[in-house]
């Protein structure tokens, strides 16, 4: 009983928050146009957006291409067919792991931070002063992150991915002893324009998403600590929910 | 104002209002009730032009919201805010943010943008809304933070600003635009003797000097009543009494008697509502 009451007032917890962000997502867009007027705004929140995710990313990459490598070259062993590990690895982490991974790290740093600065704008009137100097929030502070974030996305996947495969050539190359020639050119012969391209469009899609989720949260925070608190938890966790549902649609629309 | 009912009377005295110079600010019977429960229940005050006017009652009784509904930022349930003869609650956002432009509200913690210097807060409605060359704009900033005493600070982070030069400061950014009536929230509450002596200062300078409409909204019966021209003391969701503040300190009513003096028990009781206190004592309520 109590579990139901639960799922109950999760439901309308959820269709509450869909109906506000779908609103918000509406005013933000309208400000778009206006916002691009000034593009060194947004180069500036792409750059904070970006620079606050590289290190961890490249990080995350090396290591998710090396542990890639490693399970990779032990499964393709057993079918004797090493020398597919790069074509194997590649479309991994192209289609799948690149984006998702760096969506759900792009959440977790930028997109808390992005939800707690704009909170505690709220929480300290400065949205509101915004609004009393005839300065409106959305245009001039939330849609140049959501647009930031938009384009650092991407970015940030290709680099992911770039690093990843890195990482796999570490292990399979260098480590077991994979033929360097065979690796790259079976990467190369395989890996398509599409399946780049289905990364890419993962990318730009997580990075709405994740953008979205985390000017919204942090827009509409409620303007107490624990307000901007909740507001980044529940930025991750909608972000991460969001991404990996997502993930799934757009797979199956494009396999 | 309007509060009779005979129309010619209302009729006259609309004419007498186009001849003499209208008040800036009028507020005609306004309800506000938020979450089912009523700030306002016909709330009548006007603010004269030119002047320093203090809206002043007990924590909680809505002068913010009263603040909020004057610069448009919520909607009245029912009523009327007239802004210069222009129904603030009927604009649409643009006209809306072109009235404003011809406010400025003071924040009680100053409300800086924490990610720009000094310069750049006040530089930031000048950037926003005009087109003017950088020269033009640093003189201007200059000479509003000469004005407010911290020209010298220019270069600082908000974060590195004591309570009362973070509202100076955005006194200064306020002043930027050169409003017609500048808004106060509580621009004393949390400021030592010297800070609070500065803004006084600043406000009275702001209003003497420049012509400047001022609304402060404070519980510092002391410093407003050297300061400001008329009061309105806001409680029970009306006006409870008006006039000038030295005035009221021997008003009939009791609230407006409690408030004026300082006394701790009265109309606002001391006790939150509460079960008997022997009573709950003794253990028979929770
Ligand atoms: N958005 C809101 N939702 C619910 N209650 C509110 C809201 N805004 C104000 N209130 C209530 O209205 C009352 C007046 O608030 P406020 O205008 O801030 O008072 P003051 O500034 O005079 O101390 C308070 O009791 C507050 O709890
Ligand atoms: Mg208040």
């Amino acid at each position: 009983m109590k579990l139901l009451r639960e799922l109950t007032d999760n439901a309308g917890d959820f269709a509450a928050t869909v109906g506000g962000v779908t609103l918000f997502l509406g005013r933000v867009l309208a400000q778009v146009p206006r916002a691009l007027l000034r593009p060194s705004l947004i180069v500036e929140q792409i750059h904070n957006a970006g620079a606050l995710s590289l290190v961890i990313i490249m990080t995350c990459g090396l290591f998710v291409g090396a542990v890639l490598g490693l399970q990779g070259y032990d499964l393709l062993l057993r079918f004797g067919s090493e020398d597919a590990l790069g074509t194997a690895a590649a479309l991994a982490l192209i289609r799948e792991l690149g984006p998702v991974v760096t969506a759900l790290l792009f959440a977790g740093r930028a997109g808390t931070a992005l939800a707690s600065e704009l909170g505690l704008m709220r929480a300290t009137d400065q949205l509101t002063a915004m609004e009393m100097m005839a300065v409106d929030p959305i245009r001039r502070v939330v849609a140049p992150r959501f647009l930031g974030g938009l384009i650092a996305m991407p970015l940030l996947t290709l680099i992911f991915i770039a690093i990843g495969i890195f990482g796999v050539q570490v292990v399979g190359v260098q480590l077991f002893g994979v033929d360097s020639a065979s690796f790259w050119s079976q990467m190369r012969s395989s890996v398509s324009h599409e399946d780049i391209g289905e990364g890419l469009l993962k990318g730009c899609v997580f990075g709405f998403a994740c953008s979205l989720i985390a000017v919204y949260e942090g827009y509409t925070a409620t303007p107490t600590a624990e307000g901007v608190g909740r507001a980044t938890t529940r930025t991750v966790v909608i972000s991460a929910v969001l991404t990996l549902m997502l993930d799934y649609m757009l797979t199956a629309i494009m396999l | 104002m309007v509060s009779s009912t005979d129309a010619s009377s209302a009729q006259r005295s609309a004419a007498a209002e186009s001849l003499i110079a209208r008040d800036l600010i009028e507020i005609r019977d306004l309800h506000y009730s938020v979450g089912g429960r009523s700030i306002f229940s016909g709330l009548n005050l006007s603010i004269p032009r030119g002047r320093i006017t203090a809206l002043m009652g007990p924590s909680g009784t809505g002068k913010t919201t009263l603040l909020r509904l004057i610069t448009g930022q919520i909607k009245p349930t029912s009523g009327q805010v007239l802004f210069d003869g222009i129904d603030v609650s009927a604009l649409k956002t643009r006209e809306l943010y072109a009235l404003r432009r011809r406010m400025g509200m003071l924040f009680q913690n100053g409300a800086l943008l924490t990610d720009m210097s000094v310069f750049e807060n006040v530089a930031f409605p000048l950037r926003e809304h005009t087109d003017l060359p950088e020269s033009l704009i640093r003189n201007v900033v200059l000479t509003k933070l000469q004005a407010v005493g911290l020209r010298g600070a220019a270069q600082l982070m908000p974060a590195e600003l004591s309570g009362g030069m973070n509202r100076r400061v955005a006194l200064a950014r306020t002043m930027a635009t050169d409003p017609e009536v500048l808004i106060y929230d509580e621009p004393f509450t949390g400021l030592d003797p010297i800070s609070m002596g500065m803004i006084v200062r600043l406000v009275r300078h702001m209003n003497n000097a420049l012509g400047i409409t001022s609304i402060v909204v404070s519980h510092d019966v002391k410093e407003l009543s050297e300061l400001s021209d008329t009061s309105y003391i806001i409680a029970g969701g009306k006006v409870a009494a008006s006039g000038e503040l030295k005035n009221l300190k021997g008003h009939q009513s009791d609230i407006v008697n409690q408030f004026v003096n300082g006394l701790p028990d009265g109309p606002v009781p001391f006790h939150y509502p509460a079960a008997d206190y022997y009573q709950q004592l003794l253990g028979s309520e929770a």
